[in-house]
């Protein structure tokens, strides 16, 4: 296999003639940065897509919690332009433009910047380099797969601009709900995420083919660092959990624009109006179908946060990952285990009790491998010699958010308790716990830590701990409340904070309605809110200007780590490595008494003195 | 550095990229089309009492397609063969074949989703009988169309009369407002359409022409020898409408005058009929639409990589293998959508 590299490369320069699709000649901008077949470089367009839609879905939220903190009064700055785009008056918000907001938030949030950004963007850039190949196995497919990505983004983004405004019905798009809305919002929305779909597919076999087939030379499965794992996991629950939800997509389309129904039942009544539609579907079937997607879309948005935690863990307290081994089983049992819980998010449809019982059963047996993934990332730390620079910050205050959006996730997973808890507040603190200061936090570490490989500077580790000691707290003053107000039964989708039902005391003296002080918390949070999203300026101004200001790395291994990915130049030419790489050894060998140095690259030959002691191990 | 193991396979994984990205992607295939079978069991056996169809499509037909894909199904493989074998003419014609089989597929399906189009039932107000299929007669159709068109036309051009003298008066009266009427496609009518359509022609009911035997059988309908004899029960329908037996070629036609205000419901057959239709136009649709692109790609390998079979031939066997695969799923999937579609 050594000889084929060797080989390969060799023929980039003797074969001119031999293949003519491999040109030599100096690609020009369009080619070098816009259609590009380079993993890199689509891997950093989907990761600036991915964050502009980032910021996009949190300025939408910050308009709903002004809503939420003052329902009513005129939203400050923009409240006219929205009352032009949708109607309204006073900048008001109406309940429309609210449910249109907080349908955007979550499709943008998910299917536009947590996914793209996590396995499109870091897996892009990252995985080839760590597993030692020249590029993905299919580098048009590739591009393809980005652009499909682009136009389908456009289409969905496109929505808030159409007269009527994009889809309202929520990111779920529960039919009938979402079938009975009269305007286009919908369509639009599911002809973009239909071909969304397409382009993740293409992105998944394209990873799953990349990490079968072309990994270096040495670099067996156990040798794989962590965060391909991780992706390799990914790749396939984007690839047998995205078809599904396509087809119902296709479906809803089909309800909307065909007048079936699919999703409809017989004798449905729409604005006090019989629908003119024959019936006869089932409204719970969009809900399989749809959660048959969504639920393991929940561990392709938490997975690749996961691996690139272990790197960056592993990397700063410069000792191996704890039971190695032991996470990879646990993410391909996580991953399997995955396809099984879908309806813990049907508990209220009434779909009987013995499923109920398969599905709590299963919901709490997935929760087994996540302990075993965060417990060894845990015991890493153990005895380790910390660095506490910027991405370990973030990385460390991942585990005890992840954990807290883990563990109250458990009295959802138990239909007993889920009954009371479903779409309250508490559910919203839960699963953002997990994506918000969870994923959000491993990327911001996963930006400050791969930006010396990108860029060949450093990001200020000054202003990277003003963004990080900010992030921490008002996240967690924004989501810490919100558990309250949900034990207290605040309802996620009322569009005035739950002023209707301020009621504190009934006709015998109890509490009838929702207390004040949980009403009042609204203003604590959406206040909080607004201040997260002013300390994301000092990580905004600090990217750009470290792009080209910042300080230079001197030496194409800044962090000193033992992946492959850190063997490249900085920053990685086409075709990655300069020489034909050969691993030799696992991914995380540092504090290795065979170097003199506290760390051996992946692709360091064994020296002939340590070889016996390696052997016998 | 060249990727490595485009053509030549990894020792250690035995496949090259494309064949393991071709196998993954069908597994995604699998998932999508599994999802859609699994739709249509749950539609069928939570459907409402009356509304699931049976034996409303064309077997016979459905049978010669099948047999057309598997056919297509062997000479992908002979092609394939043909290459390994070094006949790079064999191959040609073996392509060809497939391709001309796909396309032949397409063509008997379009006939039958036409067929289907202008295939319409009529559930009625009327006591008993109210359910019966067939089409608008044609001729009253072709009238309606023209009808529809002229008195179109005669408002727009008033309009523009109208415009034109006030825009040439003092302008003191409002602008004379642009005519409304329905839009109609005449197409496949839906209900409002045809409700529309006799208030704006004036007009208070419909020929229909309709079928002797009811076109298909759906769960919990009376025995077959009821719909036999409704030929001559002067029923249900005919209560409310003249019906007037239709002669000469239309011999299994019955010609009925419906009034509009008796139509409850009509509909073709398209996915708004009912679940059963919405999700074979799903099924047949998706999967047309696979063999649609998997015979376009077919047709560019046999047409424009003639020179890459001079240059690297084991690079195109390896296409048509991946092709191939594709292909097989394409008919595999036919397989299973036959007898569930047609049969069952």
């Amino acid at each position: 296999m050594a000889h084929d590299t060797t080989h390969a490369s060799e023929a980039d320069h003797a074969h001119h003639d031999h293949h003519d699709h491999h040109d030599h000649h100096e690609l020009n901008f369009w080619q070098k940065y816009i259609f590009s077949s380079d993993h890199k470089v689509i891997g950093i367009q989907y990761g600036i897509v991915s964050l502009l839609f980032l910021l996009l879905g949190f300025l939408l939220m910050s308009c709903m919690r002004w809503q939420l903190a003052y329902p009513g009064q005129p939203l400050p700055l923009i409240g006219n332009f929205i009352n032009d785009l949708y109607g309204g008056e006073n900048g008001v918000m109406t309940p429309e433009i609210y449910n249109m907001f907080g349908a955007m938030h979550g499709n943008i949030m998910v299917f536009l910047a947590i996914v793209p950004l996590g396995f499109a963007a870091f897996g892009n850039y990252i995985v080839p380099l760590q597993i030692g190949a020249p590029d993905m196995a299919f580098p048009r497919l590739n591009m393809a797969s980005f652009w499909a990505f682009f136009i389908g983004a456009i289409l969905i983004f496109g929505s808030m601009f159409i007269p009527g405004g994009p889809a309202q019905a929520g990111w779920t798009s529960y039919s009938p709900l979402a079938s009975s809305i009269p305007t286009n919002g919908q369509a639009y929305w599911l002809i973009g995420l239909v071909i969304l779909i397409a382009s993740s597919l293409l992105g998944a076999v394209n990873f799953i083919a990349t990490i079968i087939q072309l990994r270096a030379p040495g670099m067996t499965w156990m040798r794989m660092p962590f965060f391909c794992w991780a992706q390799f996991v990914t790749a396939f629950l984007l690839l047998l959990a995205f078809p599904p939800l396509q087809v119902a997509g296709l479906m809803q389309l089909f309800d909307i624009v065909f007048d079936s129904s699919f999703f409809l039942p017989s004798g449905l009544i729409v604005g006090g109006q019989p629908a003119d539609i024959s019936g006869g579907g089932s409204p719970v079937l969009w809900q399989h179908l749809f959660w048959f997607l969504a639920h393991p879309e929940v561990y392709v948005l938490i997975l690749p946060a996961i691996g690139m935690i272990c790197e960056i863990i592993s990397n700063n307290t410069r000792r191996p990952l704890w039971g190695y081994k032991t996470l990879v089983f646990a993410v391909l049992t996580l991953g399997f285990l995955s396809f099984i819980v879908w309806a813990h998010h049907m508990y209220l449809t009434g779909m009987g009790t013995v499923i109920s019982t398969f599905f709590q059963t299963t919901t709490m047996i997935i929760s087994i491998p996540s302990v075993i993934i965060l417990t060894c990332v845990l015991l890493s730390l153990w005895g380790g010699s910390i660095r506490f620079n910027t991405p370990m910050l973030f990385a460390l205050a991942f585990l005890p958010m992840f954990g807290i959006g883990g563990l109250t996730g458990l009295p959802l997973g138990f239909s007993y308790s889920d009954l009371y808890l479903h779409d309250t507040y508490y559910v919203i603190a839960h699963f953002h716990y997990i994506v918000a200061p969870g994923t959000i936090f491993a990327f911001f570490a996963g930006i400050y830590f791969w930006f010396p490989k990108a860029t060949g500077r450093y990001m200020s580790d000054y202003w990277g701990r003003v963004h990080f000691w900010l992030s921490l707290l008002f996240m967690n003053l924004i989501f810490m409340p919100m558990f309250l107000q949900g034990l207290n039964g605040m309802h996620r989708r009322m569009v005035d904070g739950g002023a209707n039902y301020a009621s504190p005391v009934g006709p015998e003296g109890g509490v009838i309605g929702l207390l004040s002080e949980y009403i009042e918390l609204n203003q604590t949070i959406s206040i909080a809110a607004w201040c997260l999203g002013l300390a994301q300026i000092p990580f905004i101004i600090n990217f750009f200007y470290s792009i080209t200001h910042g300080k230079k790395v001197h030496s194409d291994n800044p962090w000193k780590a033992t992946t492959l990915d850190w063997q490249t130049p900085t920053p990685p030419p086409h075709g990655n490595f300069t020489h034909p790489v050969e691993v030799f050894r696992g991914p995380y060998e540092y504090s290795s008494p065979e170097s003199d140095d506290d760390f051996v690259p992946q692709n360091a030959k064994p020296s002939p003195s340590h070889q016996p002691a390696v052997a016998k191990k | 550095m060249e990727i490595p193991y485009t053509v030549k396979p990894r020792p250690d994984t035995g496949v090259y990229n494309a064949k393991i990205g071709i196998w993954l992607f069908l597994a995604s295939e699998i998932m999508l089309f599994g999802a859609l079978f699994s739709s249509y069991i749950i539609l069928r056996i939570t459907a409402p009492e009356g509304s699931w169809l049976e034996g409303v499509l064309n077997v016979p037909i459905g049978f010669v397609n099948t047999l057309v894909l598997i056919a297509s199904s062997v000479t992908i493989v002979m092609a394939w063969a043909s290459l390994k074998m070094n006949n790079y003419k064999a191959f040609q014609g073996y392509m060809v074949f497939t391709v001309l089989c796909a396309l032949t597929f397409l063509c008997i399906k379009s006939v039958e989703y036409n067929d289907k189009f202008h295939h319409y039932e009529m559930w009625t107000n009327a006591e008993s009988n109210n359910r019966f299929t067939g089409h608008f007669d044609k001729s009253w159709l072709a009238e309606q169309k023209s009808a529809y068109k002229a008195k179109v036309a005669q408002l727009n051009a008033d309009h523009q009369k109208a415009l034109s003298s006030w825009s040439q008066s003092d302008k003191s009266t409002p602008a004379p407002v642009a005519p409304k009427f329905p839009e109609i496609t005449f197409f496949t009518l839906t209900t409002t359409e045809i409700r529309n359509l006799a208030a704006f022609l004036g007009t208070d009911s419909v020929v229909f022409e309709k079928e002797a035997k009811h076109a298909y059988k759906y769960h919990g309908m009376p025995g077959e020898d009821t719909h036999a004899s409704n030929d001559h029960a002067a029923a249900g329908a005919e209560d409310h409408a003249s019906s007037t037996s239709a002669h000469d070629d239309h011999s299994h036609h019955e010609s009925l005058t419906i009034p509009v205000s008796e139509i409850k419901r009509t509909s073709a057959f398209i996915p708004s009929h009912s679940t059963y239709f919405a999700i074979y136009f799903t099924l047949t649709g998706l999967h047309a639409l696979h063999v649609f692109g998997g015979a376009c790609v077919l047709a560019y390998f046999v047409i424009c990589n003639r020179k890459m079979w001079k240059n690297e031939p084991d690079r195109l066997a390896n296409r048509i293998e991946v092709g191939g695969l594709f292909w097989h799923f394409v008919d595999l999937v036919w397989i299973f959508l036959f007898p569930v579609l047609y049969l069952l």
